[in-house]
């Protein structure tokens, strides 16, 4: 329950209202984690959050974090200049279950910040690409300016092993891209999709038509993931906050498979 | 305390104590360097204190306890333990209503968290009911048996020393024997005393429940029980048994409650609930926390408590981007489903001692077993066309 110190080595500031941290223990004890863990980030005198880790699970030694800009403690957080320090809890959660993908095809559907947690996933199956069927990557934004890491989608487009796609809900002048709800480019993915996994991560509004649209193309249920965020206080099972059924998003979560919430998701205020 | 006595293992038939008898428990606690904590009337009610001796414990006073009320009646007896149960459940002492989790100074940028442990009393209870020790043990598995056990509630609770007794007057809002946590605790006890107030010797029967138990009695000037002692005790538990004021069906109530999650009863319910939190404070089992930064005047140290937190307050579920339970339907649901079903999947118990607390503490007089009662009839109407 007790925060570890990092220390801020960058501060990368994204667009559309969020910074990328990369941060290191000051006792030079990092901890390896999974894509689609978080970490419970502490801005000293403003509060406590939970936070996805958006690097490359492979690259020792820093911790990655983008943070959007929203309230209290993302703001402390994305005010944080390199050389400050800030508290660490974690890596805490169930990770994305990447080999469940091995030998299938692929989508990740990112809405919004919902991109950040979805990175590592990426730098994994490029790194092991040969694992993977076809790859694709479909991102939502609000408008351009909010679109998160814009050089890293060009460069992994030009790249020319994944597909990447983005749409935008907002059309501003200059954008050439897709408008529309990220749903709107499952169209663009090809052929038959029995044997897909999804991976899903953005507002909770946005999994559930992103799930009906990978369903639609006939992904099964089962092998759709989804990443849940609730009020998150401990990240150990012990504040009852992040109860979403019978499970603790916290530690059964975040990341579910979509047949096992989804009749729960249906249910107001559950 | 020993967490799992068995109660098949043959154990003394124990001794029997004089008034006199239990002043020299209590003071062999405090030499053996236990902060004893006891019953006492305070403020118009019972409440779990320090104790030093007999004198300060609630003698010949009972309680009346109903939904939505308590008050404190003169008994026609000398009884030390003839009340039900304290509104204030033993809860505050291993899970206080705040904890202090750490504190943090900052200069010249540097981060020093202070996470030294506080120094935590050796805690003796006495007069622990039953249910009580049943949701003792049930706070035991959500923090102890856990991934992450904590380690304040640990130290407070390892050396715990626990006093039970057997109820002898249940309250109108008591269903612990439905419930299967009582009247008369069965383990999880060192000593447990039952008292005997009528006829010519004020005394109690005493039965250790471990090793510690025994040193301590051993210690304590008392009496060997006869089977006249045993049997009247027995019959202190059979009339409780008796006099008990509920009861709740709880066969199936965990998949009663999940087929039921869009019932209108939830919304009846949450048109009398006013969502003040009482039963969630008042109930010994609730375990919910929030973690508080806070800033000291003057030194700008960063300090975190953990603090109670109710699942019927707003807050709880809230987002960034919006709050889940923004209605009271939603939380008394929540608030229900959790104890009587979904506490199983997450911990193997039921999350409901019996005690009645939530009961007598609701200002409205909220039942929770009338609740599940009239779930489970439409249920019943619903699933096999009774009634129809
Ligand atoms: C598993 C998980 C991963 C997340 N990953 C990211 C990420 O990678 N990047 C990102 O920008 N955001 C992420 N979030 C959302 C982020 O935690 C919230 O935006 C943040 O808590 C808002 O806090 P605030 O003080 O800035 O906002 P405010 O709106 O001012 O919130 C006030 C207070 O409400 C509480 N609160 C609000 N939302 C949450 C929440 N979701 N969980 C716990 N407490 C909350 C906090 O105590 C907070 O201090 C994630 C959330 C979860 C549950
Ligand atoms: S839910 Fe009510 S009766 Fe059950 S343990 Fe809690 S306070 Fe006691
Ligand atoms: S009933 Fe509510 S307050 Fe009590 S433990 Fe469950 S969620 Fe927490
Ligand atoms: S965040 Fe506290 S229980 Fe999940």
């Amino acid at each position: 329950m007790i925060p570890r110190v990092h220390r801020v080595r960058e501060r990368i500031q994204e667009q559309g209202d969020s910074v990328t941290l990369v941060i290191e223990p000051t006792d030079g004890e990092w901890k390896p984690f999974e894509s689609g863990q978080f970490n419970m980030l502490w801005a000293f005198g403003v509060g406590e959050v939970p936070i996805s880790i958006s690097g490359d699970p492979s690259e020792p030694g820093r911790v990655y974090h983008t943070i959007h800009d929203v309230g209290a403690a993302t703001h402390a957080l994305c005010s944080l200049t390199p050389g400050e320090e800030l508290g660490v809890r974690g890596p805490f959660g169930r990770p994305w279950d990447v080999n469940a993908a091995k030998g299938r095809d692929v989508v990740l559907l990112a809405g919004g910040i919902g991109l950040a947690p979805l990175r590592p996933v990426v730098y994994e199956m490029l790194a092991r690409r040969a694992e993977f069927g076809h790859i694709a990557l479909l991102v939502g934004a609000r408008t351009p300016g909010d679109l998160l890491f814009p050089d890293e989608l060009k460069a992994w487009r030009e790249r020319g092993d994944i597909q990447v796609e983005t749409t935008v809900d907002r059309y501003e002048l200059g954008w050439s891209g897709h408008v529309g709800v990220v749903t709107t480019l499952m169209p663009l993915v090809a052929g038959d999709m029995a044997q897909t996994m999804g991976f899903v991560c953005g507002p909770e509004i946005m999994m559930r038509f992103g799930a009906r649209s990978l369903m639609d193309r006939g992904v099964s249920e089962d092998d759709i993931q989804v990443s849940l965020e609730r009020n998150m206080q401990c990240a150990v099972e012990q504040c009852g906050h992040c109860q979403f059924g019978e499970f603790f998003v916290c530690s059964d979560g975040p990341v579910f498979r979509w047949g096992r919430v989804a009749p729960m998701v249906g249910v107001r205020e559950l | 305390m020993t967490p799992t006595a068995d109660p098949t293992q043959k154990r003394p038939l124990g001794g029997v104590l004089s008034v006199e008898g239990l002043d020299a428990l209590l003071r062999q606690l405090q030499d053996r360097g236990y902060l004893v904590i006891g019953p006492i009337v305070q403020d118009g009610a019972v409440t779990y204190e320090p104790i030093a001796s007999h004198q300060d414990l609630p003698r010949g006073t009972g309680d009346e306890q109903r939904p939505g009320m308590y008050r404190l009646r003169r008994r026609d007896d000398d009884a030390f333990f003839g009340y039900a149960s304290a509104p204030a459940s033993w809860k505050r002492y291993l899970f206080p209503a705040r904890s202090p989790l750490f504190r943090a100074e900052r200069s010249e940028g540097s981060i020093q968290v202070d996470d030294t442990p506080p120094v935590q009393p050796r805690y003796a209870f006495v007069g622990v009911r039953s249910c009580e020790l049943a949701a003792i043990a049930i706070q035991n598995r959500v923090f102890l048996d856990s991934n992450h056990p904590d380690s304040t509630y640990a130290a407070r609770s390892k050396d715990l020393f626990v006093v039970a007794v057997s109820c002898s007057d249940p309250a109108g809002t008591c269903f612990c024997q439905s419930m299967g946590t009582g009247p008369e605790a069965q383990a999880m006890f060192d000593l447990r005393l039952t008292e005997l107030v009528g006829g010519s010797e004020h005394r109690f029967v005493v039965t250790p429940g471990s090793p510690a138990g025994e040193q301590v009695l051993a210690a304590v000037p008392h009496r060997p029980a006869t089977p006249a002692d045993v049997t009247a005790a027995t019959e202190v538990t059979q009339r409780a048994k008796e006099r008990m004021g509920r009861s709740m069906d709880v066969t199936d109530v965990h998949d009663l409650l999940l087929r039921n999650r869009e019932h209108p009863r939830w919304k009846d319910v949450g048109s009398r609930c006013l969502a003040c939190g009482n039963c969630t404070f008042a109930c010994p089992t609730c375990f919910c926390s929030d973690s508080e930064d806070a800033n000291e005047l003057g030194t700008g140290a960063a300090v975190r408590t953990r603090a109670w937190a109710s699942c019927f307050g707003l807050d709880y579920s809230s987002m960034h981007g919006g709050t889940i339970r923004t209605t009271i339907p939603g939380r008394y649901r929540q608030w229900m489903t959790h104890k009587l079903a979904t506490w199983f999947d997450q911990f193997g118990t039921s999350g409901c001692a019996g005690c009645g607390r939530c009961i007598t503490m609701c200002p409205v007089g909220i039942d929770i077993t009338e609740e599940v009662k009239m779930i489970q009839e439409s249920d019943r109407v619903k699933t096999t066309g009774e009634m129809q």
